[in-house]
């Protein structure tokens, strides 16, 4: 087992009356993939919300690197090396895919500029497969393409850890597998993963532990196959009153 | 001593937040922001001195025929100047710049009428101006007047608001529009209505101001400023918070102008609304937003 | 450096050449005209600066221009003059620094409402002040300054706001306020410190209004916090720069020069109902030419390649 990379303790956070994350807990080890699922509305992106620094924890720690980072503001924790997606994509609507990516260069870790940020830049941007259209507007791209766009924007961070909303919905088959190959290979590379999706091929095939999340708590943690068996899971997923069919889609 | 500034304060309170109140319907459901908001106040005040000294009508009378003017010319206001704003705008965020600027231009329209026809003088005009005494204290009976009219109309807002159905839908709008939408409520006129009372209020507040201060063609800007910072100082939305920071507004000027300086009430505004910035930016009852 | 951008340097430089020279062509009128100009130059492209990249309505303008106009009437007479305009930039970046950190870090609206009030406040305070303090309400300046003088101040300064900004354009905080103006939460996921970036423009804008307002002081020979806070000021820069348009560093000069000849007819013939007229001209521009000149000529060109491409 490697060190631990984000370790997570008793978050929670409410809205109103409605408890979005109760009391939730668990770990991250280096170099992992890491699965967070649960059925809609169970609270994995607020979970991502309190991690990058959108929202503010209520109660709980988050320790990310050794340093406690629950409620400090976003750009302190990106600077950490923690990079994200969101699960509606949100380019920057009036830079060019180019400059999209070198926002993320200039102000993260590598605070890269000039003309080694603009190599570099091209490089994230062949690496996710958009080296085609550098100069276009991401209003110009397709829905995917502005995935892959956000994805080489989180990259430039350089980070440790990569949060993934949802990032591998809506792909087709062909895509999907493509995706697939695409994050195993930055978690080759050396980036941890913390995956929120609801594609069960992909949790399957990427995800070495998988925790679930069910109205804010945690309900089950472990690998994959045994956490998609798990009888409350598959009772979350499907509701009470299904019988035992075995964990297989949402 | 204190007991009279006190009461005072309070009067002045509950003006600002019956001016609040307006303005939170206005900004919180028709997602209006009104610069221009305080202008109608003076022209209200200016209506009652005209029906005072003018015709010699008293301004209780003015109370009955101004709002409704004033419904009337918010709600065309609303439907010919900033429903094709509201069209237009893409975002929530869109539509605050855009109804900044086009109520901000406005603001220099009504304030040059007022110009024009008053001057930029002081005005005031004499009416019950006799002193009462309370508990030892002496108040000017249009003080009290003023006060318990604004109570009357502040009860009579909440419980239009809170017990009929048009108040429920306006309510709706104010917390999710989209959602307001799908259980059909025509969130249109809605926000229209919305507009339209806001700018009812606020004439009403201008008639009873009136009654008991001096004013002149530039003072909208001041009580747009003041009603502005009691509805965020009181959450946006939110009509108990306006209530309570209006009157803690009024309070905290009052004694500022009787025990400091009359020079510095703007100061004191600023320096509450600094305060609530700094320590609760979501107001004394809002929620936090991250 | 390509050909183009030399070619548009020396255009530049022959341009300002030819205003230097200005004052020894035109008589008093054309050269109170073109100070008038120059000043709302300055004061309309610093106030893009800002408020174009992060969409913040700034309506402070004139607190800023008033602090600085006092700055120089309370000591020109006994201080050197680049001491004078030292101490106004001093004053001028305190006061938005204060400003600025109080409410940038917030949603816009608190910004826009504090700004809204602020030359109000300021002009309230400098007049207790000078009540209370120096029982004098208004102030002579006497400066020995000539009007080409302030000119050719106004002058530096525009080549100065101009410089500046396009400097800010390519550099990293350039890219951050574009960043910012698309999408705060995105920009913040990149490491970007908001707060910062706009409080360091917002100080940056307000230096080139307070340094108007001190230059341009000597042309009144009499002022009092009424002349030098006077709201239409702000009112009119911000016309002028969405007139021109604030997503390009020169739109706000093709809004100040049409508006500056226009508000300088609409004064002289009616001098009683010019804020009435500019308010109505204001409502014009916000509803049909939301994005100024220059976006109104940048889409046009944009349908016109469109079609072209269709056809
Ligand atoms: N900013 C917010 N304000 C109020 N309620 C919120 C907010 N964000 C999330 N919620 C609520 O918290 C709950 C959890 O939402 P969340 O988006 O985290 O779910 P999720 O697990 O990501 O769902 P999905 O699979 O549909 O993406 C939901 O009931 C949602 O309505
Ligand atoms: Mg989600």
């Amino acid at each position: 087992m490697s060190r631990t990379l984000l370790e997570i303790d008793g978050l929670t956070r409410r809205f109103g009356g409605l408890v979005a994350v109760d009391a939730l807990g668990f770990t991250v080890a280096e170099h992992e993939i890491v699965g967070l699922l649960g059925p809609n509305g169970s609270g994995k992106t607020t979970v991502l919300n309190l991690l990058s620094g959108v929202l503010r924890p209520d109660a709980g720690r988050i320790a990310f690197r050794g340093h406690a980072i629950a409620g400090l503001p976003a750009h302190r924790i990106a600077r950490l090396g923690m990079a994200r997606t969101f699960q509606l994509v949100r380019p920057l609507a009036s830079l060019s895919c180019h400059d999209n990516v070198r926002t993320g260069l200039a102000f993260g870790r590598r605070r890269a500029w000039g003309a080694a940020a603009d190599a570099e830049a091209g490089r994230l941007l062949d690496r996710v497969g958009l080296g085609g259209v550098r100069g276009s507007l991401p209003g110009e791209l397709t829905y995917i393409d502005q995935k892959r766009l956000e994805l080489a924007r989180a990259l430039a961070l350089q980070p440790d850890l990569l949060l993934l909303d949802e990032w591998l919905a809506g792909l087709n088959p062909t895509e999907l597998d493509a995706g697939i190959e695409l994050v195993r290979s930055l978690n080759g590379q050396g980036i941890t993963i913390l995956l929120v999706e609801h594609v069960m091929d992909a949790i399957r095939s990427l995800c070495h532990r998988c925790v679930v999340m069910n109205a804010g708590r945690l309900i089950a943690a472990g690998l994959p196959a045994e956490v998609l068996a798990d009888r409350e899971v598959v009772r979350a997923y499907l509701g009470e009153d299904d019988n035992d069919r075995g964990g297989g889609h949402a | 001593m204190l007991l009279e500034v006190t009461l005072s304060g309070a009067t002045l309170g509950g003006m600002y937040a019956l001016v609040a109140l307006g303005l939170t319907l206005q900004y919180g459901v028709a997602r209006i922001m009104n610069l221009s908001y305080g202008e109608l106040l003076v022209a209200a005040a200016f209506a009652a001195l005209w029906f005072y000294t003018g015709v010699a009508v008293s301004p209780l009378v003015g109370l009955i025929v101004v709002p409704p003017l004033a419904f009337a010319l918010s709600f065309g206001i609303y439907r010919v100047l900033l429903q094709p704003l509201v069209r237009r705008a893409k975002t929530r965020d869109a539509l605050e710049v855009d109804s900044i600027l086009a109520t901000f231009g406005l603001l220099f329209v009504i304030q040059g009428v007022m110009l024009a026809i008053f001057g930029g003088a002081y005005f005031s005009y004499s009416f019950l101006a006799v002193p009462l005494q309370i508990a030892g204290a002496t108040v000017a009976a249009n003080r009290l007047l003023a006060l318990v009219l604004a109570v009357v109309i502040g009860v009579g807002l909440y419980l239009g608001l809170t017990r009929t159905r048009i108040g429920t839908a306006v309510r709706a709008v104010a917390v999710d529009p989209v959602a307001a939408e799908l259980v059909a409520i025509d969130v249109r006129t809605a926000s229209a209505l919305a507009f339209a009372l806001g700018g009812a209020l606020v004439a009403a507040s201008g008639v009873l101001v009136s009654m008991f201060l001096t004013f002149n063609a530039n003072l909208g800007v001041v009580f747009t400023l003041k009603a502005l910072v009691v509805v965020i100082m009181g959450g946006v939305g939110n009509l108990l918070g306006a209530l309570i920071a209006g009157l803690l507004l009024g309070l905290v000027e009052n004694y500022v102008a009787v025990f400091v300086d009359p020079g510095l009430t703007l100061a004191a505004t600023y320096a509450i609304f600094l305060i609530v910035l700094l320590v609760r930016p979501q107001g004394i009852l809002g929620r936090a937003s991250r | 450096m390509t050909v183009r951008d030399g070619l548009i340097g020396v255009v530049c430089l022959a341009g300002v050449a030819l205003l230097a020279g200005l004052p020894f062509v035109v008589a008093d009128y054309g050269l109170s005209l073109a100070i008038n100009i120059m000043s709302y130059t300055v004061l309309a492209t610093a106030w893009s600066l800002f408020s174009g990249p992060t969409r913040y309505v700034s309506l402070a303008t004139v607190a800023f221009f008033g602090i600085g106009a006092y700055t120089t009437a309370v000591f020109v007479e006994a201080l050197a003059w680049p001491l004078v305009l030292l101490i106004a930039m001093a004053v001028g970046s305190v006061v938005a620094s204060l400003v600025g950190l109080a409410t940038l870090r917030l949603s816009g609206v608190y910004f826009v409402i504090f700004s809204f009030g602020l030359a109000e406040l300021v002009r309230q305070l400098v007049t207790w002040f000078e009540v209370n303090k120096t029982r004098t309400l208004g102030r002579y300046v006497f400066a020995d300054i000539t009007a080409a003088q302030i000119y050719w101040q106004l002058l530096a300064l525009a080549v100065l706001v101009f410089a500046i900004g396009f400097l800010i354009g390519r550099s990293r905080l350039g890219l951050a306020l574009r960043a910012i103006g698309d999408d705060e939460t995105v920009a913040r996921h990149s490491g970007i410190d908001v707060t910062r970036a706009k409080v360091a423009l917002f100080v940056l804008s307000t230096v080139f209004m307070t340094l108007t307002g001190a230059i341009m002081a000597p042309r009144w020979t009499y002022i009092d916090p009424a002349i030098a806070f006077n709201p239409v000021v702000s009112f009119t820069v911000l016309i002028m720069a969405l007139l021109g348009g604030v997503h390009r560093l020169y739109g706000p000069v093709l809004g100040v020069v049409p508006l500056a000849l226009l508000f300088e007819y609409l004064l002289a013939r009616f001098p009683n109902h010019f804020s009435i007229m500019v308010g109505l001209v204001f409502i014009v521009i916000v509803y049909l030419i939301p994005r100024g000149v220059v976006g109104l000529v940048e889409d046009t060109v944009r349908q016109r390649t469109a079609a072209k491409g269709a056809a």
